[in-house]
């Protein structure tokens, strides 16, 4: 299952990389497994929050390594994991990145970093 | 089945469609308050499922940010704002929906939100095959003033990529997720999902949204 799974990855980023080149602009992000981190979580029966926070990480050094930019979220997500597991001064940690990243969201992150502190 | 009577059903069924196609070509969608509006950053609220697949609300929403992010928008982060209605006493979509946009406003501080409606989600059984099927629509609104910005409607069929006609990206993607993944109903559909959710998302298409500030065609509308 895992396998096929990866191999259909393989194919889909083929399929992007070739549609990329025809049409318009490159991507504006490195998304690695972001979405499928964010169904996960959501679907909450098939990952341990733990897991779910290492494959996070390790894209995350994935992204930075290839020099991509990280997209929307990623941060704050990942906080979000690190919150769900009680480490609060990671979870604050994430917020401020997020933050500094993308200053649109500092209405909302504040608002988590007040309400979720505690 | 005789193939002869197949090949009728398909070229009845796929000139059906180009007729259509035709037919249905929309007006010019009115982009005056949307360009005046220029959002930076977009809230996307949980989704309104209209169907009985319970998984259909987050599977769409796990695959709405990365087309507006790539179209050029903040999007604020999909999980934390479904914990964040979940800590006000919130877990239906439709209240999330109702939530005045002022308020919504006061706590994410988005200049709009998108509200996004499921009206299929899973597996159609049709005469010649069954297939996942996904449809979807969504109004963009701005959380300042409470005006529409934007409207559109997209769906995407794990059938459209057999026929060649339908082609493109899209196509091709849909064909490689059948042939490659030996998916339960369930996942077939997510997949799907996918495909309509970065339709109806996707800037630079017909009517579809415009491109914001992070993006290089911005402006270029």
């Amino acid at each position: 299952m895992s396998n096929s799974r990866s191999s259909a990855v393989a194919v889909l980023l083929v399929c992007a990389a070739l549609g990329g080149c025809a049409t318009k602009p490159a991507s504006l992000y490195q998304w690695q497994g972001y979405q499928n981190n964010v169904d996960a979580y959501f679907r909450a029966d098939k990952l341990s929050p733990d897991a779910q926070t290492q494959l996070m990480e390790e894209d995350l050094q994935k992204i930075k390594a290839s020099g991509g930019a990280v997209p929307p979220g990623y941060y704050a997500h990942l906080g979000l994991l690190y919150g769900q597991q009680g480490k609060l001064d990671q979870f604050a940690q994430q917020m401020q990145t997020e933050k500094k990243q993308y200053p649109e969201s500092e209405t909302f992150m504040d608002f988590l970093l007040r309400n979720f502190k505690k | 089945m005789n193939w002869k009577k197949y090949f009728k059903v398909l070229a009845v069924t796929a000139s059906f469609l180009v007729m259509t196609g035709c037919a249905t070509k929309a007006p010019p969608f009115d982009y005056t308050a949307y360009k005046e509006s220029r959002p930076r950053s977009i809230l996307i609220l949980p989704p309104v499922n209209n169907t009985p697949e319970v998984q259909a609300s987050y599977s769409v929403l796990s695959h709405a940010t990365r087309p507006l992010a790539e179209a050029g928008y903040y999007v604020m982060p999909v999980t934390l704002v479904a914990e964040a209605f979940k800590e006000n006493g919130m877990t239906q979509a439709t209240d999330m929906h109702a939530t005045p946009v002022d308020k919504l406003r006061q706590i994410f501080g988005a200049d709009a939100a998108l509200y996004i409606t499921i009206g299929k989600y899973g597996t159609v059984y049709q005469v010649i095959s069954s297939a996942s099927v996904v449809s979807a629509e969504a109004k963009l609104v701005d959380l300042k003033t409470g005006k529409l910005l934007w409207t559109g409607a997209a769906s995407a069929s794990s059938e459209e990529g057999r026929s060649q006609q339908q082609g493109g990206l899209a196509g091709l993607l849909i064909t490689a997720i059948i042939k490659q993944v030996m998916a339960t109903a369930l996942d077939q559909s997510h997949q799907v999902a996918g495909v309509a959710t970065t339709r109806l998302l996707s800037a630079g298409t017909a009517n579809g949204m415009l491109y914001g500030p992070r993006s290089p065609n911005y402006d270029k509308n």
